[in-house]
């Protein structure tokens, strides 16, 4: 390829979707990249974005790790709505927020390790593995929850998902895992343990890589990703909806990671990439709404875009994949 | 046709040649999955009176008569490997156009060639993408997934029932068998379409190729199989699947709306699962799958008998028993 460098870079068609959409936008309203604060709150059509695509990046940064180790993780939907009915279901009864959100970490977390317990031990594909817990989970939450909607009414649980600290709590609890992911992985061997053992679990284990406790860690961590996804969902509302609470937000997530050029085969990711990836689901999302895209017609757009994307990163990966044989 | 003589469970022996070889161990999971269905309807037919009737068990088909056709697409797929996500939106797309042009006043058989037309250019459009760019099957179904689902919104937001007689006769009509036992036309589709695809995987080239890919692609590619015609073939028959399946649920009820099957699509890739397919291709039965679905339909007259339990049981039993089927393929693999 003689093809210069910018090129060839896996970011480039992310970030020109992002841009193109952002520039849509722009045209379309030309107050859109306006902020105003208000009583210390930024407010603006971006910072609504950051808001709302807040627990999308936090699950998506789960599932780039799962993801890069061969696996996927189909179940993070209905954990994020087990961690939500639990903690609503304990204010509901009395308790405190923190001890419930704690509540609700502690039991996501055995949740990941259950996932984790199934790929890594018994050794089962990932999307049948997850696949357990994505059907049964709902049904877990709806049980919690006795199949009830519970609102809450605690000023603390609420800002988890509606406050502001100048700039949306959501959206600074989701950058901040960013920042502590991208710090642990990449400064560390960490990251690049990770990839070992997504481009081959056995080769790993024997160069002396531990590949099952790392394996189990990624679906621990992105289990607690979407507890803590689940919580800003939940508590954006101050309810939760054992039915409705992260429903397809797997598939969202999944789609960001992909658009940001994290390979389904595993052995590599890119975390700025999920970050725009998941910045361009929600872009996409308010974008629909902004240049008044009939709401009828939101679904088919999203999926032009993301096989847009796709096909255009296609190339790419058929010319990676020809040089690791299947 | 100079490979027809080849016995189809050839390319089902996996890694580990020859130890597979063995009969019963290929049957196993399906063998397994038809004692819980048996197990399971004997608890039934133990705990609760009039269970054990023939209407029950004619109900269980009459019920599920969509589910079969579309458990029988997926099983096609999941054979080669892959995956089809978009079958639930599919189904809901078909119900929709049906309606649709039902009532616009369009004749009932164009609807149907219309309406399988669409369903098998979805399956082909995405089968070439995933061939052609080699972009992952669970990707590219996925946005299948939300065109289909989407295209439902553009031709009405609304529920629309079908007021069509030649559909309206097909829905309550029934066929009586001996014993006084009464099926629904979409039952003798539904079966119809099982016998179709077991012929075309056991019995043609196409089927035998299905099982090669999902065994070992390049080995398939190497021994001058046509993987590609296969590879986007098996999305052109889940598509089809799926569209006949959304005909048979706008039969079931008789009208057509964008929010149908949400979901349904996990319930087929359940189905093929506890049918005993392996996701990663290349071992699997249809008749598995339909074993599958009747076992799903049997939890949920069971539920529904019971009355005092709460529909969220359904999705926490079917969990389990795909967790029970998963750790009971995990001991069969291993030992062979």
């Amino acid at each position: 390829m003689s093809s210069p460098a910018v090129l060839r870079n896996r970011l480039l068609w992310p970030v020109l979707a992002l841009v193109a959409l952002l520039v849509l936008n722009v045209v379309v309203t030309p107050s859109f990249f306006s902020l105003r604060l208000q009583d210390g709150h930024l407010f603006g059509s971006l910072i609504d974005i950051l808001r709302n695509g807040a627990p999308t990046l936090l699950i998506a940064l789960g599932m780039t790790l799962v993801i890069a180790t061969r696996g996927i993780d189909l179940s993070v939907g209905a954990v994020a709505a087990i961690a939500g009915a639990v903690t609503c279901t304990y204010i509901a009864s009395g308790g405190d927020a923190w001890v419930g959100m704690g509540l609700a970490l502690a039991l996501c977390a055995v949740l990941g390790l259950w996932n984790g317990f199934l790929v890594s031990v018994l050794g089962i594909q990932p999307i049948i593995a997850t696949l357990v817990l994505m059907t049964a989970g709902r049904g877990i939450a709806m049980l919690i929850t006795e199949g009830q909607i519970v609102t809450v009414d605690s000023p603390t649980y609420r800002e988890v998902g509606a406050g502001f600290l100048v700039l949306p709590i959501a959206i600074l609890i989701s950058l901040a895992v960013l920042g502590l992911v991208a710090l642990v992985t990449r400064k560390t061997a960490l990251g690049m343990l990770i990839e070992s053992v997504g481009v081959n679990p056995s080769a790993s284990r024997l160069a002396g890589v531990k590949a099952r406790t790392i394996i189990w860690t990624v679906y621990v961590f992105a289990a607690l990703c979407a507890a803590v996804a689940g919580l800003m969902i939940s508590s954006n509302v101050s309810a939760a909806d054992a039915n409705n609470a992260g429903l397809w937000i797997e598939m969202d997530a999944i789609l960001a990671v992909v658009i940001g050029g994290t390979s389904l085969a595993g052995g590599r990711y890119s975390l700025t990439g999920t970050l725009l990836g998941a910045l361009i689901i929600q872009t996409l999302t308010t974008t629909v709404y902004t240049i008044g895209i009939a709401p009828e017609i939101t679904l088919v757009f999203k999926a032009v875009v993301v096989i847009a994307v796709c096909l255009m990163q296609a190339p790419i990966r058929i010319r990676v994949r020809q040089g690791v044989p299947a | 046709m100079k490979t027809v003589t080849v016995a189809p469970e050839a390319p089902s022996s996996r890694k580990s040649s020859g130890a597979r070889m063995k009969v019963p161990t290929r049957f196993l999971p399906v063998i397994a999955t038809f004692v819980v269905f048996v197990a399971t309807f004997g608890v039934g037919s133990v705990r609760y009176e009039g269970f054990a009737s023939g209407q029950v068990m004619a109900n269980l088909f009459i019920d599920n008569a969509f589910l079969i056709v579309l458990a029988v697409g997926m099983t096609f797929v999941i054979l080669t490997g892959g995956i089809d996500l978009s079958v639930g939106s599919v189904v809901a797309l078909s119900t929709m156009i049906a309606a649709a042009m039902l009532r616009a006043g369009w004749p009932a058989w164009l609807t149907v060639v219309v309406v399988l037309a669409v369903g098998s250019g979805l399956g082909l459009a995405m089968g070439w993408i995933i061939h052609r760019f080699g972009v992952q099957p669970f990707i590219v179904t996925l946005a299948g997934m939300f065109l289909a689902r989407g295209l439902c919104f553009v031709i009405s937001v609304e529920s629309v029932s079908i007021k069509d007689p030649t559909f309206r006769d097909l829905a309550t009509g029934s066929i009586e068998l001996p014993g006084g036992v009464t099926i629904t036309y979409g039952v003798v589709i539904a079966l119809l379409a099982v016998v179709a695809a077991v012929y075309v995987l056991h019995l043609t080239r196409f089927g035998r190729t299905v099982y090669a890919v999902g065994g070992s692609e390049s080995s398939a590619r190497l021994m001058g199989l046509s993987t590609t015609r296969v590879k986007i073939g098996v999305y052109v028959i889940s598509g089809f699947c799926s569209a006949l399946g959304g005909l048979l649920f706008s039969l079931y009820m008789l009208s057509g709306y964008s929010l149908h099957a949400v979901g349904m699509e996990l319930d087929a890739i359940a189905a093929v699962v506890v049918g005993g397919s392996l996701l990663s291709g290349g071992v699997g039965f249809v008749i598995g799958s339909v074993v599958g679905v009747l076992v799903l339909g049997t939890i949920q007259t069971l539920i529904s008998f019971e009355g005092t339990l709460s529909s969220w049981w359904t999705k926490i039993v079917i969990g389990g028993l795909l967790l029970a089927f998963i750790a009971l393929q995990r001991v069969i693999v291993r030992r062979s």
